[in-house]
């Protein structure tokens, strides 16, 4: 089995080189750079170029990415140009990592608690009333765009049942995020909250169908044949077994944890990573780019190999020896 | 004095299909007594399971007429609520089901399955493992405390039914349901399997229902044979009975379509026709009689009488068609002689 884990690892460094090629070209192709819109409206081309210059931007791509990696593979990823001009990209995203971290991780376990009560209850309640509202809630948040639904949930914490902070969060650049901790984590919430609604839909439908397929399976009737009672059925035999597809995702949930919420936290002006992103887009500040991206591209190989590592754990038929 | 076990009388069933009730066990009479094998056979469709579920009482409440009664040593079965149930499966009755693969959880150890069947119904249980170990060495497994770690994918498909005897047997009951316990294994390890249930029932003196539509087994394990169709019993006989002087059309036509019993380069005997839909059942008549084309309509629809016939003590049959029934063209035993 670590074995195996090694070898993936292993496995991940030229795939991660790849990834790093392919978002520094791309970053590099967009049109504009950090400079350019950044300036007085006064500045000539010549500031510009030697602005360009300084920063090494006029060299070919290639050789910006030679010496990039270099600086990468002792740390350092680079200062931004823009958004938090003249920080260490490190140290920006050290900041926000937080921020997105809470408010994932809450959003993961009202997913997961979520969906998992809700296909519960619509399975053990099959074709009846509340089965049936469960389907048409989850068809509907699934069915308006996240955008749309962003706004009635923020209409609805701010006029109707204002509990939570609706924007922001607490802190600002001079602070830590742990410095309040409970604060802060409130400002997470209503995002997080909004996030698990509307992704709640897709692991709802998949374990609810599982549900009702595990029901019917021979091994139910064996277990009730012993004279377990139908509700321990379902906790000890049938949940489980209906969660292994599910299982083969939740390594990407996990990851995707720290990937952060473009819209979500664009919305709710939640200073998390996704937003860092958005704002970095805009102003073409490349350094922070190819940083996030690179995260996101580790992110994703390590959310493979999880899930896997998740799903050999729960079924013993896919273990390797 | 024989003591009853299992005293089944005018058991019907009826599932809900499209908001209607469909009749799919019609007054099915039987009685099993301790250390007896009554074997159930007949097609698919023909209310086997039906009947055993219903014994066990694991048809879907919310779908499912029973009616009649089931007594189980003298406590009635029919009408018992769901936690009632609970405690009685698997510790009076325990079941043996076809698909042994499929019949346990993929995701669970050999050992804590088994262990289940105990802790269900004796939550202070100790020794709890020393007992399942003792239970695999029971139904022949020797290398019972490697077996209790693994999972059902490690084990073949026999070493599989034997862990279902194993649970089924956990608590000693007094009935044991082997629901086609052979059909899903190649034809060495159902010898195993059949002397080991043949064994159980000895030693623990254990009445037990067989269901199967394979003769072989019948001949081979059962004291005496109830031959269902449609939903109905059609026959019931002592076993050598049965065989050697068999009554009810369909009896004969299955026996008839026996491969074992057809000489190489012969043709193997087909019952036409199938068993009717739910919906298209009439049990005042003899059904399978509209699947004889040689029978004129006045015999296929002539009612029938609820009781079954007397042949001898040990044998009854269903309607009067056996005293005049001929296949059309002679059998090819009466050829050859």
């Amino acid at each position: 089995m670590w074995q195996t884990v090694l070898r993936r690892v292993l496995l991940m460094i030229p795939q991660l080189i790849l990834v790093s090629i392919l978002v520094f070209m791309l970053a590099q192709l967009m049109p504009g750079d950090p400079f350019y819109g950044n300036l007085n409206p006064n500045s000539d081309l010549a500031t510009i170029e030697r602005m360009r210059h300084a920063a090494g931007l006029d060299l070919p791509w290639y050789e910006q990415y030679i010496k990039w990696v270099g600086n990468v593979l002792h740390g350092d990823l680079g200062t931004s140009y823009v958004v938090n001009k003249g920080w260490a990209v490190t140290r920006i995203i050290g900041q926000r990592i937080w921020p997105t971290l809470s408010m994932g991780i809450i959003a993961a376990i009202l997913t997961y608690f979520l969906a998992i009560t809700q296909a519960l209850l619509a399975a053990r309640n099959e074709n009846k009333l509340i089965d049936r509202a469960l389907m048409v809630w989850n068809t509907m948040t699934s069915a308006v765009p996240s955008i749309v639904f962003y706004f009635i949930m923020m209409v609805l914490f701010v006029y109707i049942i204002p509990i939570f902070p609706i924007s922001g969060t607490g802190i600002d650049d001079s602070q830590n995020f742990t410095t309040n901790f409970f604060g802060n984590l409130s400002y997470a919430f209503l995002p997080a909250l909004t996030i698990a609604l509307f992704s709640t839909n897709s692991i709802f439908q998949y374990l609810r169908s599982n549900l009702l397929d595990q029901q019917a399976q021979d091994y139910v009737r064996t277990a009730r044949a012993k004279g377990v009672q139908i509700k321990d059925v379902f906790r000890k035999h049938i949940l489980r077994n209906a969660f292994l597809p599910i299982a083969s995702g939740i390594g990407y949930s996990i990851t995707g944890v720290l990937g952060g919420a473009i819209f979500a936290e664009t919305i709710f002006g939640y200073p998390g990573l996704g937003a860092l992103f958005v704002q970095a887009l805009s102003g073409r500040d490349y350094t922070v780019i190819t940083a996030l991206m690179l995260l996101q591209g580790f992110l994703a190989l390590m959310g493979g190999l999880l899930s896997d590592i998740i799903s050999a754990w729960v079924d013993p038929r896919i273990r390797v020896k | 004095m024989k003591e009853k076990l299992l005293d089944a009388k005018d058991v019907s069933v009826a599932f809900k299909i499209a908001g209607e009730y469909q009749t799919a066990l019609h007054k099915v009479n039987l009685s099993i007594n301790r250390g007896e094998v009554l074997a159930l056979v007949g097609e698919s469709g023909s209310g086997k399971s039906t009947f055993a579920m219903s014994v066990m009482g694991l048809h879907n409440p919310e779908q499912t007429q029973v009616t009649g009664s089931i007594k189980l040593n003298d406590n009635e079965l029919i009408g018992l609520t769901e936690r009632q149930f609970d405690k009685y499966r698997g510790v009076s009755v325990g079941m043996i089901f076809q698909d042994p693969l499929s019949s346990l959880n993929p995701l669970m150890k050999i050992g804590d399955q088994i262990a289940e069947a105990i802790t269900v119904h004796d939550k202070q249980s100790k020794e709890v493992k020393n007992r399942v170990q003792q239970l695999l060495l029971d139904v022949g497994i020797v290398d019972a405390k490697r077996v209790s770690q693994q999972y059902p994918h490690e084990l073949s498909g026999g070493m599989r039914q034997r862990v279902m005897i194993a649970i089924a047997l956990a608590n000693e009951p007094d009935l044991i349901i082997a629901d086609e316990p052979t059909t899903a294994l190649d034809a060495t390890i159902q010898a195993q399997i059949l002397d080991l249930i043949k064994e159980i029932q000895l030693k623990k003196n254990a009445g037990i229902l067989l269901i199967t539509h394979d003769l072989g087994v019948v001949a081979e394990m059962a004291d005496s044979v109830n031959v269902m169709y449609a939903g109905q019993i059609v026959e019931q006989a002592s076993v050598e009975e049965l065989f050697n002087n068999p009554k009810h059309p369909y009896t004969r036509s299955l026996l008839r379509a026996d491969p074992s019993d057809v000489n190489p380069g012969e043709d193997l005997y087909a019952i036409p026709g199938t068993v009717p839909a739910l919906n298209d059942m009439d049990h005042s008549k003899d059904l399978f009689l509209q699947r004889v084309p040689w029978l004129n309509d006045e015999v296929v629809n002539a009612p029938v009488s609820e009781e079954l016939q007397k042949v001898n003590a040990q044998h009854y049959v269903r309607g009067n068609v056996w005293k005049t029934f001929e296949f059309e063209e002679p059998v090819n035993n009466e050829e050859q002689v």
